[in-house]
């Protein structure tokens, strides 16, 4: 079985939500992603989002278009996203990751290259912001084949026959994107989330996961109460953007804010 | 992808894209899921409007009475002879309304917006034409108009940028990336995803996600259906060769489009050298072969490192400084139909002053890469023979630059 759907079956007989924290590999260097990864698992993380930098991130907001930009000027790239997983995996042989990202850099390995070694560093998902299930014909079976999940987003402006599509094509979780606008922008509301989420309960036994929004323990707790899962992503990396300067105190404040979220959420 | 572009056949170059969008291995729309409804709404209101007799007649009534189509050919006589080979004739999209073929795409785009209710709309500019162009669409049918520039590009475009304000657009300068037009078209695509609802995105070249490579083609496509009719009219027969600058590529996809079938007829797509090829500084993906890779939602030849971060470009014109390029290019590039050649910054304003010393017209610096072709081409061709080069935009808006060059200051 995938890490990621064995972690859901856990939290489902613990009748827990997930935590799903995301960062953006490479930034503020590549040489503190492997140890933030350790942080966040140490805070109640239950799955890591790692982020591929990207020069051109149409979906994010600021705060994630310049961790991508920090993270390229390191020289951050694909390759070195999948040798800091299998680094991960040398002492966590557990926590589900999933890249997420643009389809580029993806596309410059190859699908097929990309997809052997994402398999073999120890990889359990895929995100790729631009490429829905329409434009996933040859990707999406070479994941399968390697049992990669291929995680599809769902938003406020998804029809129902689209949700369907993206159902039947989905593996792992759906993301649901709370807003309509790029990461980071303004808070969500739990009510509104609901309502969108019920539909496609209807629809699929996938995990329903709900990012873009997330800020607090508050915000965090509110949605465990209608999802499967809650992913932060912009409250985290801003933690990074403020401390560049003191880059071995990021760790620590990567795991008071998440750690607040995970007992929210618990509570 | 499973399609070969190499299967294709010239007769099938006038049935793309796919019902997807694929124009063979390229195109398709590759967003995030939040465009996806609002891009098949565009593509449902375009298809229903596309044959519909009313919508025509309103676009071909807005082309002949606000933008002053047809535009002329003009046999460019006294440049010809000194270049002592074909006749060139210069298809006069620098007389339309604002200055350049991109109205034709905003007068079509505005329709559409019109008829699905929205009350705002956006666009990406490099030169600012596009810009322009959307900003007097927005102030004739009294839409509220944002235009996201990149900052580099409103310094070298100051010009454009007043003309925008003058006409009631808000320009928004765009810092991120590189500062020039893909970090616009980013940037558009940001605020699209956040104000979906309300804004209609007009996309001023043949990129961009489904339905967008085709819908400007097909309202740029009048360039082409003109200049195939006056070629027959004053030159007798339907010329040798076509010549257009290519950037994401409207113009030329307008010009080249109505005459794809026409074999006997070849093209040229010609884009921005920069420094020169050898110096890697330049806007040429076709050109210089380079890979594939997925931008902006389509999927076609994108300048991109070995780790596929989009590469910097470099061009004089801001029009052309664009990493990618529309993905029905890429098809034409593959089967064979189109040339694709590059002219770089010293060679395009060696056009640009000699057309405007020998014949009068200041052409836009994007259109005078076109022009810099022909002046290899034509004495290379008998006097007998006839280049159509599309001289898409007037040059005023250059003159500061060209200055600058110059040594002037004012």
């Amino acid at each position: 079985m995938n890490r990621i759907d064995q972690r859901f079956s856990e939290l489902k007989e613990q009748g827990r939500k997930a935590l799903i924290p995301y960062i953006t590999a490479g930034d503020p260097a590549p040489q503190y992603t492997v140890g933030f990864m350790h942080a966040l698992v140490e805070a109640g993380a239950d799955i890591i989002e790692l982020g591929v930098p990207f020069s051109d991130p149409m979906a994010d907001g600021p705060v994630i278009q310049k961790a991508c930009e920090r993270a390229l000027k390191q020289g951050t790239r694909l390759v070195d996203l999948l040798d800091m997983v299998a680094e991960f995996r040398q002492v966590d042989a557990k926590t589900p990751i999933v890249l997420m990202g643009y389809l580029n850099p993806i596309e410059r390995i190859g699908y097929e290259t990309f997809a052997d070694k994402a398999a073999s560093v120890g990889v359990d998902g895929v995100l790729v912001v631009d490429m829905p299930p329409e434009e996933a014909d040859e990707f999406g079976p070479l994941l399968k084949a390697r049992d990669l999940a291929a995680i599809f987003l769902v938003a406020p402006t998804t029809s129902n026959a689209r949700a369907a599509t993206i159902c039947a094509h989905g593996e792992g979780y759906l993301y649901y994107v709370s807003l309509k606008g790029v990461t980071g922008a303004a808070t969500l509301n739990a009510d509104d989330v609901a309502e969108h989420l019920a539909p496609l309960r209807e629809m699929t036994d996938l995990p329903l996961c709900v990012g873009f929004g997330i800020r607090d323990g508050v915000t965090a707790a509110e949605v465990a109460k209608v999802a499967d899962g809650v992913i932060v992503g912009s409250a985290l990396v801003n933690r990074i953007a403020e401390s560049v300067d003191a880059p071995e105190t990021i760790a620590g404040q990567l795991k008071s804010v998440l750690g607040e979220m995970r007992t929210a959420m618990d509570a | 992808m499973t399609v070969s572009a190499t299967e294709t056949k010239f007769s099938d170059l006038t049935r793309m894209p796919d019902a997807r969008g694929h124009f063979g291995p390229y195109g398709g729309r590759f967003v995030s899921e939040t465009l996806s409804f609002a891009l098949e709404e565009l593509e449902q209101t375009y298809l229903s409007l596309r044959d519909d007799p009313d919508f025509q007649a309103e676009f071909d009534r807005d082309l002949a009475h606000y933008v002053g189509r047809p535009s002329p050919l003009y046999h460019a006589e006294r440049w010809s002879q000194s270049l002592g080979g074909a006749q060139i004739w210069l298809k006069r999209e620098d007389l339309n309304h604002t200055g350049a073929h991109k109205v034709n795409n905003t007068i079509g785009q505005a329709l559409l917006a019109k008829k699905t209710g929205k009350p705002r709309v956006i666009a990406e500019t490099g030169a600012g034409q596009h810009g322009v162009a959307t900003a007097t669409v927005a102030a004739r049918l009294g839409l509220e108009c944002d235009v996201y520039m990149g900052a580099a590009d409103v310094q070298r475009q100051k010009l454009n940028v007043y003309r925008m304000r003058l006409l009631g657009a808000r320009v928004i300068p765009v810092e991120s990336g590189t500062r020039t037009l893909k970090d616009a078209m980013n940037e558009a695509l940001r605020d699209w995803v956040t104000n979906v609802d309300n804004t209609f995105y007009i996309i001023g070249t043949v990129a961009g996600p489904h339905p967008y490579p085709q819908l400007v083609r097909d309202f740029n496509s009048v360039v082409g259906r003109e200049a195939r009719q006056q070629s027959l009219a004053q030159i007798g027969r339907l010329p040798d060769a076509l010549i257009a600058c290519v950037g994401g590529g409207s113009n030329a996809l307008g010009l080249f489009y109505p005459f794809v079938e026409d074999d006997a007829v070849a093209m040229y797509g010609v884009e921005a050298g920069g420094d020169g090829i050898e110096t890697g500084r330049h806007a040429a993906p076709l050109s210089t072969n380079a890979p594939r890779g997925v931008l902006h939602g389509n999927r076609t030849y994108l300048m991109s490192d070995e780790a596929g971060q989009v590469s910097d470009t470099h061009s004089i014109s801001a029009g052309l400084d664009y990493p990618g390029v529309g993905p029905e290019h890429a098809l034409w590039k593959d089967v064979g139909r189109v040339n694709y050649v590059a002219a770089n910054d010293k060679e395009v304003l060696e056009a640009f002053r000699e057309l405007t010393h020998m014949e009068g017209i200041m052409p836009a610096l994007e259109s005078a890469h076109a022009l810099a072709h022909a002046k290899v081409l034509a004495p290379t061709m008998r006097p007998d023979q006839h280049i159509v080069v599309n001289l898409s935009g007037r040059g005023d808006k250059d003159i500061m630059t060209v200055a600058n060059i110059d040594g002037i200051e004012f």
